[in-house]
């Protein structure tokens, strides 16, 4: 059935911002107004808000190219996705949500006006509502954890699920800076995340294996490849998607400075492996790696 | 200006990362101290203080840090940062320095710099973005650079030889926002994956846990760490700390053998640095071809038991 609906929406011109087609990226069109009176479940024990930060990135099957000029890599032109690891993310705090643990699950992008379809996939994965924080402006990590703390705060959230590391940057970093901001605790890399009365309990990936930590809540969760498999959105609800309330805000009105702190000077392609050889069965391999590569 | 090092280790023994680390800050140039916090660390401390090239170990021997937690480490380090004037704070970007170096910078306003692999001047680093495919250089105009550090781009500084002093610094008062629940550490007779001599590492390919066992004869002859890509993990044959690329463990053994594994660019990222890369497939379209120095395209099941006989 997924599969089915997906393809369809694809062919559809209409929705194509949603799925991050690539090509020059059309903005969708975003009311502030229209708004719903969305329905904020009345609940008892959890009253729980789930932030969850996505970014939109190159998607992670474009073959990265450097410009001619070092400045950067290409990015015009080029498919842009949600960060995998921030589907991951959404697809825990939905899930969260459904399973009586969360009462409101709030996506945030910092970036150009093109994340709003970043943003519109959240949504029609279940998240509720969405603010963009729009800036063309280079994003660094402390930089946008300090607008995450202030959207925190403005908000109330509980709880923030970010993704463990962004896939063009690779820093790793915006979810620790922000628990640092926010003085709260950090389960970082992710692979179970449970909440309970005043804390969560997250099982990390570490080098050596496993470790469980508890936090106190408020928290920070940075998620992990196998926290989850993330949903596809259905059609059904990329349509009510489009409905949902999606709010645009500038990082002067958090009273964020945007500045770079770190300077790209310059990027470079990595030095380039010579191309090897084919050997004919497993005794010409091991005689290549004896006597000509002198390994084993 | 003196640069803080934050040092791996497990209590009774340094973590070779922190070789690595230290290497690092030579490079930068000053004094190096090693940070080395835990519980009952002093035979890790003892450890760091005969690292070539450090001057000082300071030793935070308290409860607080029995698990290095990120909440309770990264302000002992700021207030060292603060008290000694530190112009750098090196950590290995390991899952623990990756761990606590945001953590550390965010404290001190300023923006860290991520598993670097190049330092070419004291404020200007090298270091690899998407998955790999560019290098960036950047310049930091931070008071403080936070920095963690890739072990693979730099060789380790020697473990003996230096005879730094140790001093023991008080604690900070745990903060209470976190506490450690439980590990479940993998324990193996083979060399750990990052730092051992030759690693093979199997895929979606290998079709089964089980399978592994065709790779173990093979690295038990080798005396090699066993590794896989994400689809093996994923798929459950192998549990996650055996997963190298971009968001696993990044290596550079002397041999690297990649058995039933495509080669997509995010495994790429974690042994494509290696120095000599051996290839079993049975596709020769099979994009590991493309950075492989020997490849041989053969069914797996047939090539991996002759390999394990023929050593
Ligand atoms: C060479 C170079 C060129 C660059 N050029 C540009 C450019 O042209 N334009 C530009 O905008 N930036 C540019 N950047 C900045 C870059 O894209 C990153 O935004 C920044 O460095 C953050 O790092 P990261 O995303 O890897 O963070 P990580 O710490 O790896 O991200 C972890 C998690 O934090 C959250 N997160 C991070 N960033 C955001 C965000 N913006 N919105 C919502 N959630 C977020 C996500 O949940 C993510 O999974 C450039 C950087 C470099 C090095
Ligand atoms: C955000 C993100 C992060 C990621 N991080 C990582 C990472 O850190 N590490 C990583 O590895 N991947 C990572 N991936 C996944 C990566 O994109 C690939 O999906 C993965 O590496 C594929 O693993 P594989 O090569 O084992 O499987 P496949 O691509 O399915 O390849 C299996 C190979 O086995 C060969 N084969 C099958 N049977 C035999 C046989 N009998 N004999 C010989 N050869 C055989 C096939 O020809 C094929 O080439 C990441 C992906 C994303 C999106």
């Amino acid at each position: 059935m997924g599969t089915a609906v997906v393809s369809m929406q694809i062919k559809d011109p209409r929705y194509a911002s949603l799925f991050n087609m690539g090509g020059a990226a059309v903005a969708s069109r975003v009311s502030i107004l229209e708004r719903p009176p969305w329905p904020i479940e009345p609940t008892g024990a959890n009253q729980m808000k789930v932030l969850v930060p996505v970014k939109r990135v190159v998607d992670y099957n474009v073959k990265i190219r450097v410009k001619a000029d070092g400045a950067g890599v290409e990015t015009a032109n080029v498919k842009m996705s949600m960060n995998p690891f921030d589907e991951i993310a959404v697809e825990e705090a939905v899930r969260l949500k459904e399973g009586g643990k969360a009462t409101e699950v709030i996506a945030v992008s910092v970036g150009p006006a093109q994340a709003q379809e970043t943003l519109r996939t959240a949504l029609a994965m279940g998240a509720d509502r969405a603010i963009l924080v729009q800036t063309d402006a280079e994003t660094q990590p402390l930089a946008v954890a300090k607008l995450l703390k202030a959207l925190v705060e403005k908000e109330g959230a509980q709880l923030v699920i970010l993704g463990k590391q962004a896939i063009d940057d690779d820093c790793n970093q915006t979810g620790q800076m922000l628990a640092a901001l926010l003085g709260w605790g950090q389960g970082t890399f992710a692979s179970k995340v449970a909440p309970a009365d005043g804390s969560v309990t997250v099982t990390r990936e570490i080098d050596g294996g496993l470790e469980t930590v508890s936090l106190t809540l408020p928290a920070v969760v940075t998620a992990d490849l196998r926290l989850n498999e993330p949903r596809y959105a259905s059609l059904p609800n990329i349509m009510k998607a489009k409905k949902k309330p999606l709010d645009i805000v500038a990082p002067d009105s958090l009273g964020i400075d945007m500045t770079p702190r770190l300077k790209t000077l310059k990027v470079a392609e990595p030095d380039k492996r010579k191309a090897g050889v084919r050997v004919s069965d497993v005794a010409a391999l091991v005689e290549k790696l004896k006597i000509e590569a002198k390994v084993i | 200006m003196s640069i803080l090092v934050i040092a791996e280790h497990d209590d009774a023994s340094l973590k070779p990362a922190t070789l690595n680390a230290v290497a690092a800050a030579a490079k930068v140039g000053g004094d190096i101290h090693v940070l080395v916090a835990g519980l009952d660390a002093q035979p890790a401390a003892q450890a760091a203080a005969k690292v070539a090239g450090v001057s000082k170990v300071l030793l935070a021997a308290d409860a607080a840090y029995a698990h290095q937690l990120p909440e309770d480490v990264a302000p002992l380090v700021v207030s060292l940062v603060k008290a000694v004037g530190y112009g750098h704070v090196l950590a290995p970007a390991t899952s623990a320095g990756k761990n606590v170096a945001p953590r550390v910078a965010a404290l001190l306003d300023v923006q860290a710099v991520s598993d670097i692999t190049g330092v070419v001047s004291a404020d200007t680093f090298e270091r690899p973005i998407y998955a790999g495919s560019a290098i960036a250089t950047v310049h930091s105009a931070d008071a403080v650079k936070v920095v963690t550090v890739r072990a693979t781009a730099f060789e380790a500084a020697a473990g003996e030889g230096g005879s730094a002093t140790v001093e023991s610094v008080a604690g900070v008062d745990a903060s209470g926002l976190s506490s450690f629940v439980s590990a479940e550490l993998a324990k193996s007779e083979r060399p750990e994956l990052t730092s051992a001599r030759i690693v093979i590492s199997g895929g979606r390919g290998m079709q089964s846990g089980d399978n592994f066992h065709l790779l173990e004869a093979v690295a038990d002859k080798l005396g090699a760490a066993v590794g896989a890509s994400r689809a093996a993990v994923d798929a459950g044959f192998v549990p996650n700390d055996y997963q190298v690329g971009q968001t696993g463990k990044i290596v550079a053994p002397d041999l690297y053998i990649a058995v039933g594994i495509s080669g997509a660019i995010q495994h790429l990222a974690g042994m494509k640095d290696s120095k000599v890369i051996v290839a079993i497939n049975k596709d020769e379209e099979a994009p590991i071809f493309q950075v492989a120095d020997y490849g041989l395209v053969t069914d797996l099941f047939e090539a991996v038991p002759a390999l394990a006989s023929a050593l």
